[in-house]
């Protein structure tokens, strides 16, 4: 069966005056239908930039410079800005980081909802605000009719992330990319967001690319992991084996920064050092400068992703133990 | 974990080498070539105010030098005697181009000594509102919004009817609705920066208080000052010249630019445009440069659109 | 929001008092009222009669009601040239100031918020420059000089346009407007222009500062995930948030172009305000000028009031923060 999402050595660059910054170089995955990804990275490692290619919206000075974007059997790299619309919002739906920004304050939710109805959709308005009013419902709004004709200040936060994950829904996308949609919210939201979006895209068989720079939030959520790292995907393979057995030391870093694994009273772990400049990165791995495990030949040369058993993929040159199929 | 804290060869990036602020700031202003041209224009038109006397063919306030039988001569027409008048004469035989230089001079002073007086009054009300706080603040305040919420030109009008024409009352005027944009602005600036750490610092040191206002807390708030002030300095010369055109700013004996204009106004029906045309463009090629400036300033001084 | 109506209500009538006490004290207290306000050639006996109907042996502050009452009664004394009371000599003349005015603002809107919009679209190229640059002149044309070289253009050399005057005009509710005959329109076209210049500027700046501001929101880019038009995103998401800076300073502006039309209507003879207080200054008819002192800054108060009410309208969060939701 053809994957819902087939990314593959997609390279996004921006083209600015102090140089090119390969902020996405040579990424590749694939989700199937009804499949969460985690798509996990430090900020500044092209993960958001990886979920805008995918949509389409990268500005300039930024261009997708090589890869394919395969959407069921359609390629979408060239595609012209029209029938990229025609795509977004209905067969690839988006969401942001921080419900407050992503809507508009000065207008009703009613014209934000009614207006991704019509974008993509012909039908009478009060139809629409009828199939707002539902979508609303699914997400778990109380009283959706009077709530459509308020505006996003008179909402909470998760609130308004509902409103967005309903906006996004509207239309049952095949692929939904959520970019830390959980960050600015609560934990106790957090968990009720992170449910939500499940159980709602389970029902429709809707793929899933949870994109986060927190290791805890995916582990619950996601079927497979991908890490990300300074514009590549350095460890993928299934969430519970990543997890259990993280092959990659970056992988190994994250996993030893998270809260849980820390005793109290001691310090947290860290990985020392910070993501490198992208303008200028080593010609090595661009892991190496931090890498406890580095070696000679992590400074000289760029690991190759290197493929073990069916469903884990590596970019590293001495794995942490023994790498399980 | 020791051996990690090295920096691979990504880190290490060339160290600049050290360039004063001064030399740095002027390297950026001089990157946008319509904005150092509108400087050198500045520049130019001040020296060209500055050396009037010099430079003029004749002294237009000079009646012995000045002929009424060579009265609105259009532009490179020669008097009776074989003088040359490039840019045509007025109605009292005067050369435009000196008229223009000399009334450059006194639209310039006007500009820049009511901008200079407004400043200090302005920066002196604004610091000592953000300063003190309470009432001293919202008396000082409640004047600045009375002031602002009546246009300038409306106020200056207003109070040079009553007092009467002459150049040191429309430099009252202008200072008069201009104190107030610079009251506000240092206050805004003098309320952030006085929470910052420096203020507290120089506070525990028991600085004195004047020392610590004017040494330390406003030359932290130059930035947004000299933005307002260089946007200012134009206004007051374009607003100085309406003034006079309207009839209630500076003596006709004393002519400003604005003035030149005006008297021109009448022959502008029988197509003599000169004597309004020229003075109008040294006006604008004024006001424009100085604004120019101004705008350029306003790019590289405000943090947010830094890159 | 009845409550903030009254406060700003409360807020006006403080500025109005003040003004007049102002100008009540600079007529009164600096200079003898009975110079200000008598013609210089009036007799004995005017005289007599006119400090007991002042009250001018009276103490100051039973002067300052007395002001105050006849204030009320639109009393402001009798204009020494026209021998009319002063303050229906400037009503007489307020319609066709307002309407050179209101017909700049709209000129000022239609042309500052399409081009003001391009330049912060374009804010990189050579249209955003181009047209910011020329906002940079439009600042600084003298208006006065600027209204002199048009009549040089378009009615002397090319006699296309009227040099001056007001021309036809129709007549509405007893009131006569230049709108209403279209022989009046290219006597109001000049003016208009030249008043709307200046703000024309000031729109285009506004207008690109928020496009600049809104088109790095993520709720532009939420919309353009959702597969929305750029022709919906610009002109419902960004226009809507634009609009808020741009009317409240237009509003403002209001006030500032009807003190302006002093310049535009001397230059045009345009029979307005404007043009009595400059004659009025000439001729020394006190009177006039007190009275359009009183009745301008009373129209400015009103104004702000207005653009203070039109903006909690605009702005949904600022109408329900004082509403106490």
């Amino acid at each position: 069966m053809t994957a819902a999402l087939q990314v593959s050595n997609l390279e996004t660059h921006f083209f600015t005056r102090a140089g090119v910054v390969k902020a996405v170089d040579g990424v590749s995955f694939s989700i199937a239908r009804g499949e969460v990804l985690g798509l996990v990275g430090e900020s500044g490692s092209g993960k958001t930039l990886t979920a805008l290619s995918i949509l389409g919206l990268v500005d300039p000075p930024g261009k997708i410079v090589a890869g394919s974007i395969r959407l069921g059997d359609e390629e979408l790299t060239g595609l012209s800005e029209r029938s990229w619309r025609a795509i977004r919002g209905k067969r690839i739906a988006m969401i942001f980081q921080d419900p407050m920004m992503t809507l508009n304050p000065v207008l009703r939710i009613e014209t934000q909802m009614i207006e991704a109805v019509l974008a993509h959709a012909v039908m009478s308005k009060d139809n629409a605000r009828q199939r707002c009013r539902e979508a609303l419902a699914r997400v778990g709004i109380p009283s959706p009719d009077e709530r459509l004709t308020a505006y996003p200040h008179q909402f909470s936060g998760g609130m308004r992330q509902r409103v967005a994950i309903a906006i996004a829904l509207l239309h049952s996308p095949d692929v939904l990319i959520a970019d830390e949609p959980t960050t600015a919210l609560d934990v106790t939201i957090q968990a009720q967001i992170v449910a939500e979006v499940q159980k709602l895209a389970a029902a429709t068989g809707t793929a899933i690319l949870w994109v986060t720079h927190d290791l805890a939030v995916v582990s619950g959520l996601s079927d497979r992991l991908a890490v990300m790292y300074a514009g590549r995907i350095v460890e993928e393979g299934p969430t519970t084996e990543v997890l259990a057995r993280p092959a990659h030391p970056y992988t190994q870093g994250l996993l030893r920064s998270l809260p849980v694994n820390n005793q109290r009273g001691r310090r947290l772990n860290q990985i020392p050092g910070s993501t490198p400049s992208l303008l200028r990165l080593p010609p090595g791995c661009p892991f190496a400068p931090r890498c406890e495990a580095r070696q000679e030949d992590c400074v000289s040369t760029r690991p190759p992703e290197s493929q073990h058993g069916t469903e884990r993929r590596l970019r590293c040159f001495h794995p942490l133990g023994e790498v399980s199929p | 974990m020791a051996g990690s804290l090295e920096r691979g060869a990504g880190a290490a990036e060339p160290v600049p080498a050290v360039e004063s602020p001064f030399r740095r700031f002027a390297a950026d202003y001089s990157a946008n070539g319509i904005a150092l041209a509108a400087l050198l224009t500045v520049v130019v038109l001040a020296l060209l105010a500055i050396l009037a006397p010099w430079i003029a063919p004749q002294n237009p306030y000079d009646l012995t030098q000045i002929s009424i039988f060579d009265n609105m001569l259009s532009p490179s027409e020669r008097s009776l005697e074989g003088k040359l008048f490039l840019l045509g004469t007025d109605d009292q035989g005067r050369d435009m181009l000196s008229a223009m230089i000399y009334g450059l001079k006194l639209s310039l002073f006007v500009g820049a000594a009511s901008t200079a007086i407004a400043l200090a009054v302005g920066v002196s009300l604004g610091v000592v509102a953000a300063y003190f706080g309470g009432l001293i603040d919202s008396v000082i305040m409640r004047l600045v919004d009375l002031q602002l919420s009546f246009p300038a030109i409306l106020i200056a009008l207003i109070l040079l009817a009553l007092l009467g024409k002459g150049v040191d009352k429309v430099i009252l005027a202008l200072t008069l609705v201009q104190w107030a944009y610079y009251a506000r602005t240092v206050r805004g600036n003098a309320l952030v920066e006085r929470r910052r750490e420096y203020i507290e610092a120089a506070h525990c040191l028991a600085l004195p208080r004047r020392r610590i206002i004017f040494r330390h807390l406003l030359p932290n708030c130059m930035a947004p000052l000299i933005v307002v002030a260089t946007v200012q300095v134009a206004h007051a010369i374009s607003l100085e010249a309406t003034l006079s055109f309207l009839g209630v700013g500076v003596p006709i004996t004393e002519p400003s630019l604005g003035l030149l204009i005006a008297n021109g106004y009448k022959y502008i029906l029988s197509g003599k445009y000169w004597v309004s045309f020229f003075p109008g463009l040294l006006l604008l090629a004024t006001i424009l440069s100085i604004n120019l400036v101004g705008d350029h300033l306003r790019d590289l001084l405000n943090p947010r659109l830094k890159r | 929001m009845l409550a903030f109506v009254l406060r700003r209500l409360g807020q006006s009538a403080f500025v109005i008092v003040a003004m007049a006490a102002l100008v009540f004290l600079s007529v009164y207290a600096i200079g003898n009222p009975i110079d200000i306000l008598l013609a210089p050639d009036a007799d004995q006996q005017e005289r007599a009669a006119a400090i007991a109907r002042l009250g001018l042996d009276r103490p100051l502050w039973q002067q300052f009601l007395t002001f105050l009452v006849n204030l009320a009664q639109g009393d402001l004394g009798k204009s020494f040239v026209f021998g009319s009371d002063a303050v229906s000599l400037i009503l007489a003349r307020l319609p066709a100031t307002l309407e050179l005015a209101l017909v700049a603002l709209v000129l000022a809107i239609v042309a500052g918020i399409p081009l003001g919009i391009l330049a912060g679209l374009r804010s990189d190229g050579w249209i955003g420059r181009g047209v910011m640059t020329g906002s940079i002149v439009g600042f600084s044309l003298p208006n006065f000089w600027l209204g002199i070289m048009m009549i040089l253009l378009f009615a002397v050399e090319l006699k296309w346009l009227p040099a001056g005057g007001r021309g036809a005009t129709g007549t509405f509710l007893g009131l006569q407007f230049s709108l209403l005959d279209p022989a009046g329109w290219p006597n109001l076209l000049m003016p208009a222009l030249t008043l709307a210049i200046y703000k024309v500027s000031l729109v285009i700046r506004l207008a690109y500062a928020g496009t600049r501001e809104a088109m790095l929101q993520d709720y532009v880019r939420f919309a353009r995930a959702k597969g929305l038009s750029p022709a919906r995103i610009i002109g419902v998401h960004v226009l809507k948030n634009i609009l808020i800076p741009i009317v409240t300073v237009l509003g403002l502006e209001l006030g500032s172009m009807i003190a302006f039309a002093v310049v535009t209507e001397t230059v045009f003879a345009w029979p307005g305000v404007g043009k009595l207080l400059i004659d009025s200054i000439a001729r020394l008819d006190r009177p006039v000028i007190v009275a359009y002192l009183i009745i301008v800054v009373g129209m400015f108060t009103l104004i702000n009031l207005a653009v203070d009410i039109l903006y909690s309208i605009l702005d949904p969060r600022v109408r329900l923060a004082d509403g106490g939701h």
